[in-house]
């Protein structure tokens, strides 16, 4: 719950509906976009999702060495079973 | 998906203790905390405070959302889970964390619906693909996982799924950062800051203990060099008499934070008189619950909830380890009757938790030397 996930935007949500397709520890999930209604993502762009919401853009400099620190506290498969039980769909 | 199995700049890791050699004046000693878990974590794993100079000491911080929860509040939720009729769902770091009659997954082993969600959004689904039962969410955390919270119960609404309640133990960190402050039993002279925390609430309200209480603070990110560097910003600042807000890590953290997020926050949520915290006792203003507006999925107004407080175990030294009083190692039950695979306090429970970090990786090879 305390993780910190970088993904990838893979698809913009359509109107409306606050939920980008990601590209996430090599996982395809919708993730909530709503919280960086400010500044809103583009196509490619990188962010970090706390419980399946997008919280801060992140470079992708950052987004590496996010998923590095990961691995190092041995957080690495946590985070990975966390989003492979993200269930608000996988952008089908 | 590649890992590179090396810290960014060690050549910059080893420069930054050599400043932090140079800053610490070998005359006084500097007791700074760190205030978020991840940072504890981060800190065991890396090794990082055995090669700091002796007289750089850092205190663990009360910034782990599942340690800081009184069992109180994990007794009320697993009555509600003894209800055949509700689905209880809470974060997987809940589940092994200890109530008075066990915890979230010993109740399920005793037939109770448990399920983990790993986004309140899911549990928000299981109540939508369950209209005949009572869907609870255990909802914990910091101002991180809040405005999650918060947008879920708001798509509640609009859905209409009524059979969603959401069981709400979400504190506020800049309470407890005071409490510490105002603690007579502690003296500190810095602090690191949480970074994902000030992701939301940016970094404007640690002004506070800067301005009340003249203490240096550097929200920080969670690498060995942030770390290293954040401390470096706090020492630098003691040695020239000052105390500011920086922002070491603003490569994430926005000065003023996620202004949807505090949006949401405010929509959702409003502050409760006090907010009982594992060891620390009452703290005013400490933590949210849903507004009137939302009491139809408020576990608190529609379901029975007792609100029992129950005391740790007497040997257990939980809450003065939360407040830096106490090392982990020195509570008494450390090691010894409380470890990882049988915990009796939560810090044991959880990575973020001093006791878990400084277990798992007591003399544990350091990932970070120098030459
Ligand atoms: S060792 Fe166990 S009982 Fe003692 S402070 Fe840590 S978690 Fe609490």
């Amino acid at each position: 719950m305390c993780l910190a996930i970088p993904a990838q935007i893979s698809r913009l949500p359509a109107d409306d509906d606050p939920l980008a397709t990601t590209d996430i520890m090599g996982v395809r999930r919708r993730v909530n976009i709503d919280l960086l209604d400010a500044d809103p993502p583009e196509l490619g762009d990188w962010v970090l999702v706390h419980v399946g919401f997008a919280l801060s853009k992140i470079s992708a400099e950052q987004a590496d060495e996010q998923l590095r620190l990961l691995s190092l506290l041995g957080e690495a498969s946590a985070a990975q079973e966390e989003v492979e039980g993200y269930d608000c769909g996988d952008g089908e | 998906m590649k890992y590179v199995d090396e810290f960014r700049d060690p050549t910059m890791i080893a420069r930054a203790f050599e400043e932090i050699r140079t800053l610490a004046d070998p005359a006084r000693h500097y007791r700074i905390m760190e205030v978020c878990g991840g940072h504890t974590h981060a800190i065991f794993r890396f090794g990082l405070k055995d090669l700091l100079p002796p007289n750089v000491e850092l205190i663990h911080g009360p910034g782990c959302p599942v340690c800081v929860l009184p069992m109180g509040r994990i007794d009320d939720g697993l009555e509600l889970a003894g209800d055949p009729h509700v689905i209880f769902t809470a974060f997987g770091d809940m589940m092994r964390v200890p109530g008075s009659q066990g915890s979230p997954l010993e109740s399920k082993a005793r037939g109770a619906d448990v399920r983990i969600v790993y986004s309140p959004l899911d549990a928000l689904k299981i109540a939508e693909a369950n209209p005949d039962r009572q869907v609870v969410f255990f909802a914990i955390g910091f101002e991180t996982t809040a405005p999650s919270t918060a947008l879920t119960l708001l798509k509640a609404r609009a859905n209409r799924v009524r059979n969603f309640a959401v069981f709400c133990n979400h504190v506020t960190i800049i309470p407890a950062i005071r409490a510490i402050l105002d603690s007579p039993d502690m003296r500190l002279d810095g602090f690191i800051g949480p970074g994902h925390v000030s992701t939301v609430i940016g970094c404007r309200p640690y002004e506070f203990i800067v301005r009340d209480y003249g203490c240096p603070i550097a929200v920080s990110g969670f690498e060995p060099l942030d770390i290293l560097q954040s401390l470096v910003m706090v020492l630098r600042q003691l040695r020239d008499g000052i105390a500011k807000v920086e922002n070491q890590y603003a490569r994430v953290v926005p000065w003023e934070g996620n202004l949807a997020a505090l949006r949401v926050l405010a929509e959702v949520f409003e502050v409760r008189a006090h907010f009982e915290w594992r060891g620390m006792g009452f703290i005013s203003h400490s933590a949210l619950r849903l507004r009137g507006e939302f009491a139809e999925w408020d576990a608190e107004r529609t379901l029975p909830i007792r609100g029992v407080c129950v005391a740790d175990p007497k040997a257990a030294q939980c809450g003065e380890v939360l407040k830096g009083v106490l090392k982990p190692h020195q509570c008494k039950l450390f090691g010894k009757e409380c470890t990882p695979e049988q915990p009796i306090g939560a810090l044991m429970v959880s990575p973020e938790g001093a006791c878990a970090a400084h277990f798992k990786y007591r003399g544990a090879p350091q990932l970070v030397t120098l030459g």
